[in-house]
């Protein structure tokens, strides 16, 4: 497919490869090598996009990362990218895309009729009209937000997956223009490990855009020869990786540089496969930037109808992509290096009315090249309006006097409109680096300062602009990082650059053509064109007080784009500095944040989505647990039975069940989450007495114990029984929670503040299984397994613990009870979890014997008054308030003891832990509701809180609801009634009994 | 992202440690000897200051072993690492 805009020669597009495209629904066509955008324009769509605020017509501006207004959204469903820049998309077979922020079309777009009231919108007008009255900004958002919009999140699943790449080099060169690539020579030749990334598909930055006019040559030949003999080069050189569509967005700490490389957009939906990007994080000892610069807009009224581009982007477009822009054109600048641009247009075979330079008289080689070539110069004016509905007509012309505009003006019909107002050097990894980047004022552009890390800056975001010097300071860069990286780069010369850059003249700065009219009456002169932040939005937020760029940039939406004011944050600046007659230094930048460009969430995500996510731990019988059809709940990351239901049975009557066998008859929990330490050496006792409140220095081997360990604030942190296997040797238990986070504290302990300690901990939490057999027929179905341990009451008390064989594996048999039931709990090597569990369960099957899950548990302990840490307790609560003073030793220190002498701990009126009975014994009182005194039911609100409800159940041995609750000097006012409001309007009344409610003699569990 | 050389694994990722507040924060030998506002001083009472900063990290995902970093919270830029009971190479700037 051919069109009239597109050249019959040059450029690096294959015209044998042609591409079908959609565009807003209609079919285009383009060039393998083209981007969407240079493909829109040599179909001649220059239409693409409705600006932000006003919705008026844009077209293409930039041709790469600096794009504000070819933003659309890519493709759909799972592969759908919303905000994708059309400049930096390559087009492949069958690419859909569609314009972002107008409906139905760019063309005929209704919110355009905003425009009819643009003047009602100035700056800060969503912050002064639709955020009050705030009622309303709730009915406002929806609409505002949906007609302000860009892209949209995809509504379905990602379909692609992503990785993360760690890598450690010791040359990182961001960018593979002819700085980059000159540095990587450099460095690669030395034998340094080299990584050089660059966003664009080919390397060459901006070698790749040259003309065929002032074609320069480097090291003696033509500059494409020397690009395609540079990478040759690279990629022999097995140290070298290069990483093309990979942009480095972050630059961290301690020289940690982060890369996204896109591997898959640019293929045709049906041929992507496997990781789509990958997020590089690079360890680099040095870091040699070569990120460019960016052509700055000029700011002058209407510089935002399509067919006003950046005078390089009309060069890129022209000399990369082939396209004819136009059949005339006019060139604004400021500068000298338009004039190229001028040529390149011109040798495509556009007319070039004229080169309007804001300069008195401009000279040199390459404005006579131009003269040479017949163009009009038009010095000392400038272009301070343009005309045409959806795209350029013509634009007029005025002579300036200093900042006066003088003369009658002269109108010029043309079709393109390249502008140059300078180069501002991409300083954003270096400012990220830590570093500040300073005004120069010779240049009139932000260049690095002074380095704060391991980098060094080349080229063109140097502020160094001709390509011979470019490539001088990119060769000495990787030279210098090598060397400081440990290797000897050979001094190798930079290769001679002929005809590149002539010596320029300098530029004359213009950050804002003068209006006719004035900056707030004349027409729109847009700064931000994605945010259409305009130069009288700036000078309006200086009239009303703003001072700081960071607020001007919050009040007007000054560079809040998808493209980060990459664009229009200079001139911004420097039309705030005038506005407040500062310098542009005092004024300053924006903090250049990372990311450099935006990053799919995908790629931050990596692999760490669905189940990766985060890990889950299941035990050794949760095969058994889903073929008995367990419902599970999450413990930290322990998957564990919540219950069992039979068929039909709801979750209630299933927990009831299973309480009720563990009561009266027998049944059988998997406790295998439970925390377990191994706790070995000659100092493992007197460990054991510093973290726990009591004593255990006493405690016979073979005997169990339980305790309570306490924070250095006094604070209960964790609870659990610890089994005294040997005479220097403890089996510690911790909740299924707190495992982890009990162990690091320990060893912290050990190692930072008692290093002298000859104590060894290991956590062997996986490497036992345990089941608790619970119930009065306990004794009955463990002996049917277990023939060499005496069971009898006599010689096998509570708290004790026994080693032998049950059902043939090696067992350590603990009597110890969390239900207040004659119980054991049996621990076997994992591996054997599933044969012993066997076994007990046809032992018991006589018997009835029934697995219950977590509730049930729950159930029985909170009968028992059985506190659980973490719900019960909430860090605040000490052993007296939970009733354990007789636990805490008054004859020895541990940690958080000194605590529970400060006056606040020792208040008798603290949260108490109690007992609940709800007046209606049917009613299972809310955890965490707030209680209150019972004679508070009359009184107006507020009314003082006493507490909170910790646990509450059904209980089915008591037949009737129980509660445990905090509440104020709770011990004190057992008997009396309390009331729990709940936000239905229900009033519960309770009464404060004792938090023990079944057998409170122990006489069950020590049958 | 700071790398940390761990004093017994050598130089890792950030990622691999677990922050512990700072360094030299000794227990009283008898807690019973100090008054509760020493003794508050010693639970709740940290320098944090703008500059050179000794600090305990852990390699938590790697030997598990406790150490100190001296690190200037300014440039994070580390200055000295050592182990428990040692001091750290150079004087504090
Ligand atoms: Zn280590």
């Amino acid at each position: 497919m051919t069109s009239g805009h597109r050249l019959a020669e040059g450029g690096r597009i294959d015209r044998l490869k042609p591409l079908a495209f959609t565009f807003n629904g209609r079919r285009y066509g383009g060039f393998a090598g083209d981007t969407l955008a240079s493909a829109l324009l040599a179909s001649g769509v220059t239409l693409v996009a409705r600006s932000w605020k006003y919705h008026r017509p844009r077209g293409v501006v930039g041709a790469g990362v600096e794009e504000p207004n070819a933003i659309v959204q890519l493709e759909s469903g799972a592969f759908s990218v919303p905000n994708a820049r059309a400049t930096e998309v390559s087009l492949y077979e069958g690419l859909t895309a569609r314009s972002v922020n107008c409906w139905p079309g760019p063309e005929i777009d209704f919110m355009a009729l905003v425009q009819l009231f643009s003047g009602l919108m100035p700056a800060g007008f969503y912050y002064k009209t639709f955020m009050w009255p705030r009622r309303l900004w709730k009915k406002y958002e929806h609409y505002i937000r949906k007609a302000s919009g860009l892209g949209e999140a995809p509504a379905v699943a990602d379909a692609s997956t992503y990785d993360k790449m760690n890598a450690y080099c010791d040359v990182l060169v961001a960018g593979a223009g002819p700085a980059g690539l000159a540095a990587a020579l450099a460095a690669g030749r030395s034998g340094a490990r080299v990584i050089v990334a660059d966003e664009q598909a080919e390397f060459g930055g901006s070698l790749l855009s040259l003309g065929s006019a002032p074609l320069p040559r480097i090291g003696g030949r033509a500059a494409g020869h020397w690009l395609d003999a540079a990478l040759r080069e690279l990629r022999a050189m097995p140290n070298v990786r290069m990483l093309p569509r990979s942009t480095v967005f972050g630059y961290h700490d301690a020289n940690y540089l982060t890369i996204a490389e896109r591997r898959h957009d640019h293929l045709p939906l049906g041929e992507r496969a496997g990781c789509r990007e990958r997020i590089w994080r690079v360890r680099a000892r040095r870091v040699v930037l070569a990120t460019g610069a960016i052509e700055r807009p000029l700011v002058f009224g209407n510089n935002d109808r399509p067919g006003i581009m950046l005078a390089s982007a009309a060069s890129t477009y022209v000399n990369r992509y082939g396209v004819r822009l136009a059949s005339r054109a006019v060139v604004f600048t400021n500068n000298d290096s338009a004039y190229g641009s001028a040529l390149d247009l011109y040798h495509a075979g556009i007319e070039v009315a004229a080169i309007v330079d804001s300069r008195r008289s401009p000279g040199g080689e390459v404005v006579q090249k131009v003269r040479d070539a017949s163009i009009e110069i038009i010095g000392g004016s400038v272009v301070v309006d343009t005309r045409g509905r959806r795209h350029l007509s013509a634009v007029r012309v005025v002579q300036m006097d200093g900042e006066r505009l003088t003369g009658r003006p002269r109108h010029i019909e043309c079709g393109l409109l390249a502008m140059s107002g300078g180069w501002s050097p991409v300083v954003h990894l270096h400012a990220q680096s830590g570093a500040r980047p300073r005004f120069d004022v010779a240049r009139a552009c932000f260049v690095p300062g002074e380095a704060i890390q391991g980098e060094r800056s080349a080229g063109a975001c140097n502020g160094t602009f001709d390509l011979e010097s470019c490539m001088g300071e990119g060769a000495a860069a990787g030279a210098q990082a090598a060397a400081l990286s440990g290797f000897v780069a050979r001094a190798t010369k930079p290769p001679a650059v002929e005809a590149s850059a002539p010596k320029a003249q300098p530029l004359q700065p213009l950050w804002l053509v003068p209006s006719p009219r004035g900056v707030s009456r004349g027409p729109r002169q847009f700064v931000d064109f994605q945010n259409d932040v305009s130069a009288s939005d700036i000078a309006l937020a200086a009239r009303e007080g703003y001072r700081s760029i960071e607020h001007v940039k919050r009040y007007t939406a000054l560079g809040f784009g998808t493209d980060q004011g990459k664009l229009g944050n200079i001139n911004g600046m420097a039309i705030l500095a005038r506005e407040l007659g500062q310098e542009i230094s005092a004024t300053g930048t924006t903090t250049f944040r990372p990311n450099y460009t935006p990053v799919t969430f995908g790629a931050i995500a990596g692999r760490d989505v669905g189940e990766l996510f985060e890990p889950v731990r299941t035990t050794a019988l949760h095969a058994w647990h889903e073929e008995r059809g367990a419902v599970f709940e999450n413990v930290g990351q322990w998957k564990r039975p919540r219950y069992f239901p039979r068929d039909g049975e709801s979750m209630h009557e299933a927990v009831r069940r299973e309480c009720l066998a563990a009561r009266n008859g027998v049944a059988i929990m998997d406790a295998s989450t439970l925390g377990k330490i191994d706790i070995q050496g000659p100092d493992a006792a007197t460990f054991l007495d510093l973290v726990y409140t009591n004593a255990w220095r006493k405690l016979a081997a073979g005997r169990c114990r339980y305790g309570i360990m306490l924070d250095e604030n006094g604070m209960v942190m964790d609870d659990g029984v610890t089994t005294r296997l040997a005479e220097n040797r403890y089996l510690m238990t911790t909740t299924t929670g707190g495992a982890a986070r009990v162990l690091a504290w320990m060893e912290r302990w050990l190692q930072t503040e008692w290093p002298n300690l000859k104590v060894y901990n290991t956590s062997v939490t996986d490497h036992y299984a345990t089941a608790a057999i619970v119930g009065p027929r306990s004794r009955e179905v463990l002996s049917a397994v277990c023939s060499d341990i005496d069971l009898s009451a006599a010689a096998f008390p509570f708290m004790s613990c026994r080693q032998g064989a049950v059902a043939g594996a090696a067992a350590r048999v603990m009597r110890i009870s969390f239900s207040g039931e004659l119980a054991y709990e049996v621990n076997v090597p994992a591996n054997e979890a599933r044969h012993v569990w066997d076994a007990l369960l046809a032992a018991g099957a006589a018997n009835g014997i029934t697995p219950y899950g977590t509730e049930a548990m729950h159930v029985l302990r909170a009968e028992k008054g059985y506190i659980i840490v973490g719900q019960d307790t909430d860090g605040s609560v000490t052993p007296a308030d939970l009733g354990m003073e007789w636990l805490v030793s008054k004859d020895k220190d541990f940690i958080g003891r000194r605590s529970l002498l400060r006056p606040d701990t020792a208040r008798d009126d603290r949260k108490q832990l109690v007992g609940l009975l709800s007046e209606d014994p049917s009613v299972v009182i809310p955890e965490g509701s707030q209680l209150v005194d019972d004679a508070s039911a009359s009184a107006s609100a507020p009314v003082p809180m006493l507490g909170h409800v910790t646990s509450s159940y059904e209980s089915p041995a008591l037949g009737r609801s129980i509660a445990l609750a905090l509440v104020k000097a709770g011990r004190r006012r057992t008997g009396e009634m309390l009331l729990a409001p709940l936000r239905d309007g229900r009033r519960i009344r309770a009464r404060i009994v004792s938090p023990v409610f079944l057998d409170p003699e122990g006489t069950r569990q020590n049958a | 992202m700071l790398m940390i050389a761990c004093p017994w694994c050598g130089p890792r990722e950030q990622t691999e440690f677990a922050y512990g507040g700072e360094a030299h924060i000794a227990r009283p030998a008898d807690p019973d000897a100090v008054d509760d506002a020493q003794w508050a001083d010693y639970l709740f009472m940290r320098t944090n200051p703008k500059g050179c900063h000794r600090e305990q990290w852990n390699h938590a995902f790697g030997c598990r072993r406790w150490f100190n970093v001296e690190r200037d919270t300014l440039s994070y830029r580390i200055t000295s690492v050592y182990k428990p009971g040692e001091r750290p190479a150079e004087p504090a700037a």
